[in-house]
């Protein structure tokens, strides 16, 4: 947690990350941003599925719909800190030398856009019979 | 003593240009659902004022892409991101999504 709150002052603080270790090939910088801007897009997708849910699934009981929106829009939202956290992260581990950070978070999200889509479909399925 | 050779940049900057790019795509169909959801309940004073602060974000994560693109563009070694830009653009995108939870309730 502590190593979190250091890390968020680095997002507001270049000058911070460029004062550590050297300068590391611009590829592989270029690299790491095109992996945060991935995951960016994957944020942005998720807070539009919530969008979606809540415009296109009118016949949906209305606490579904709200529930599965904001689960959606809370995923973009955590998916959105959580990429420029691991940049920052990424970018210092090159500029020391270090391995790259590892993570856990890509497995959390897949576990929870699985269960979301379970849950469409149990939604869908109620649906048709009732 | 000869210079060391110049490294190959390869197509990497173009990749990240094009990166910014779809990223830019993706925010703009957020956006777009944004605001159908909130002129779909009926036109309201605060619903205008959200909607108008979708259109302010979205503006703003053009600006920090362009900024970018530009800069991606024209040098040929560019350097690496800036945390805050990074930063601006993800607080665009959370800004959003807190916008689009208020709309939803």
């Amino acid at each position: 947690m502590i190593e979190f709150v250091r890390n968020v002052r680095l997002w507001f603080a270049p000058e911070e990350i460029r004062r550590e270790g050297g300068t590391p090939d611009y590829r592989f910088s270029l690299a790491n941003e095109r992996t945060f801007l991935a995951w960016l897009r994957t944020a942005l997708a998720l807070i539009g599925g919530g969008f979606a849910v809540d415009q296109f699934l009118p016949d949906l009981r209305w606490g579904w719909r709200v529930g599965l929106a904001l689960a959606l829009l809370a995923a973009g939202v955590l998916c959105s800190l959580r990429a420029v956290n691991h940049w920052v992260r990424c970018e210092r581990a090159m500029r020391r030398g270090e391995d790259l950070p590892v993570s856990r978070f890509p497995a959390v999200l897949s576990v929870v856009v699985a269960v979301v889509a379970l849950a469409m479909v149990v939604v869908v399925l109620v649906g048709w019979q009732g | 003593m000869t210079s060391p050779p110049a490294r190959d940049p390869g197509l990497q900057p173009e990749r990240t240009r094009l990166a910014w790019r779809r990223t830019t795509l993706a925010g703009t169909v957020a956006a777009v659902l944004a605001v159908k959801t909130a002129l779909h309940g009926g036109v309201s004073a605060p619903r205008i004022v959200v909607c108008a602060l979708c259109c302010v974000l979205w503006l703003g994560f053009l600006a920090v892409a362009n900024r970018r693109i530009h800069a991606l563009a024209t040098s040929p070694e560019p350097a690496a991101l800036a945390p805050r830009h990074a930063t601006a653009a993800v607080l665009c995108t959370v800004a959003l999504a807190v916008c689009g939870a208020l709309l939803i309730f």
